[in-house]
């Protein structure tokens, strides 16, 4: 399944919460201590990490085949 | 893709300033979702909140909002609803604003029953002014206040509400987003006072004192302990430990709401024709 990840920077705070949640270790908190999407082809478009994301910083989309 | 809750936040206040991790802008983001599902007018609608970090989410939401004097949300609540009873008001407070500031306040609310709806934002601490044990911080649990564990027994600002008289009683938490959306979403519907507890994760001032720093493992604590209430209600005793809580609608029941009693006294009294 392909998705699309959008992610708000300047909104995210690094807590780590959508990393937690994430069944497939799409996500990782870089060095700068934002999220950032390590391996986007795993990704199964949940939306887990939009779900719970405090900063509404980070939006999935399953994408539409065109 | 831009949601479409985004457009009841106000953009320019935006990113908030609660701490990383903090369970409130989960709970804040499920309140928007609530009045969306519920199609609520915008203009027509009100979000009073008193004083600590869960009432500072009246400032970055886009409707008529008001952030009044400490544990006082409700009274101002109250005022509004009566005085123009078509708004819909949703209150927004803490865990000590609502149940040690505004203690009183809260049980009358209940009684008179008036239409408001009240989320409580219970990260069992005062989070804002350095983590002080509030009355809802679980008994044991360390705090500013309570280096050795709180000693005190904590409230269940559910059976205190049901008590007190409010109609609409229900309890969720940060994790349970969908959950804690519908709870609230119900609570809009009710026609009379309705309470929603929703139980978040506050990492800085609760978390790092209860070993507990990482909010994601706070939010799986959330996860692992909240039980369903139909599931809580088959659970024997010996398995509800001191950590296990119930979540869900605990009550609901129809009664006179405290502007139709009102409107009844201006008719008696022949107001409503002069």
């Amino acid at each position: 399944m392909s998705s699309e990840i959008t992610i708000k920077m300047p909104r995210c705070k690094g807590c780590g919460i959508c990393v937690a949640f994430c069944p497939k270790e799409v996500l990782a908190v870089d060095e700068l201590g934002k999220v950032q999407v390590v391996n986007a082809a795993n990704c199964i478009a949940c939306g887990q990490c939009e779900l719970r994301c405090p900063d509404y910083a980070i939006f999935v989309d399953k994408k539409v085949e065109a | 893709m831009e949601r479409s809750f985004e457009q009841y936040f106000r953009q320019n206040r935006l990113p908030h300033l609660w701490c990383p991790g903090c369970g409130n802008g989960i709970v804040m983001k499920a309140i928007v979702q609530a009045i969306e599902k519920k199609g609520l007018d915008q203009d027509k609608t009100v979000i009073v909140s008193g004083i600590g970090c869960s009432s500072r989410a009246s400032g970055y939401m886009d409707f008529d909002t008001l952030h009044t004097a400490h544990g006082r949300a409700i009274p101002f609540a109250t005022g509004i609803k009566l005085a123009n009873p078509e708004l819909n008001v949703i209150v927004i407070t803490g865990d000590g604003d609502c149940t040690a500031i505004g203690g009183n306040h809260f049980i009358h609310g209940c009684r008179r029953n008036v239409d408001l709806t009240v989320v409580l934002f219970n990260n069992s601490i005062y989070g804002m002014t350095g983590g002080q044990a509030s009355p809802m911080t679980p008994t044991h649990k360390k705090a500013t206040t309570a280096p050795y564990g709180a000693i005190d027994r904590n409230f269940d600002a559910c059976r205190l509400a049901e008590a007190a008289g409010a109609t609409y009683v229900a309890r969720s938490t940060a994790f349970h987003v969908q959950h804690l959306t519908d709870m609230i979403a119900g609570g809009i519907d009710n026609k009379g006072f309705s309470f929603v507890e929703a139980i978040c994760q506050c990492p800085t001032s609760y978390g790092r004192k209860n070993k507990m720093a990482d909010p994601a493992k706070m939010m799986m604590w959330l996860r692992d302990n909240a039980v369903m209430k139909a599931a809580w209600d088959k659970l024997p005793d010996d398995k509800k430990t001191e950590e296990k809580f119930p979540i869900g609608l605990f009550y609901n029941e129809s009664e006179t709401d405290y502007a139709t009693a009102y409107d009844e006294v201006i008719q008696i009294a022949g107001g409503a024709d002069k």
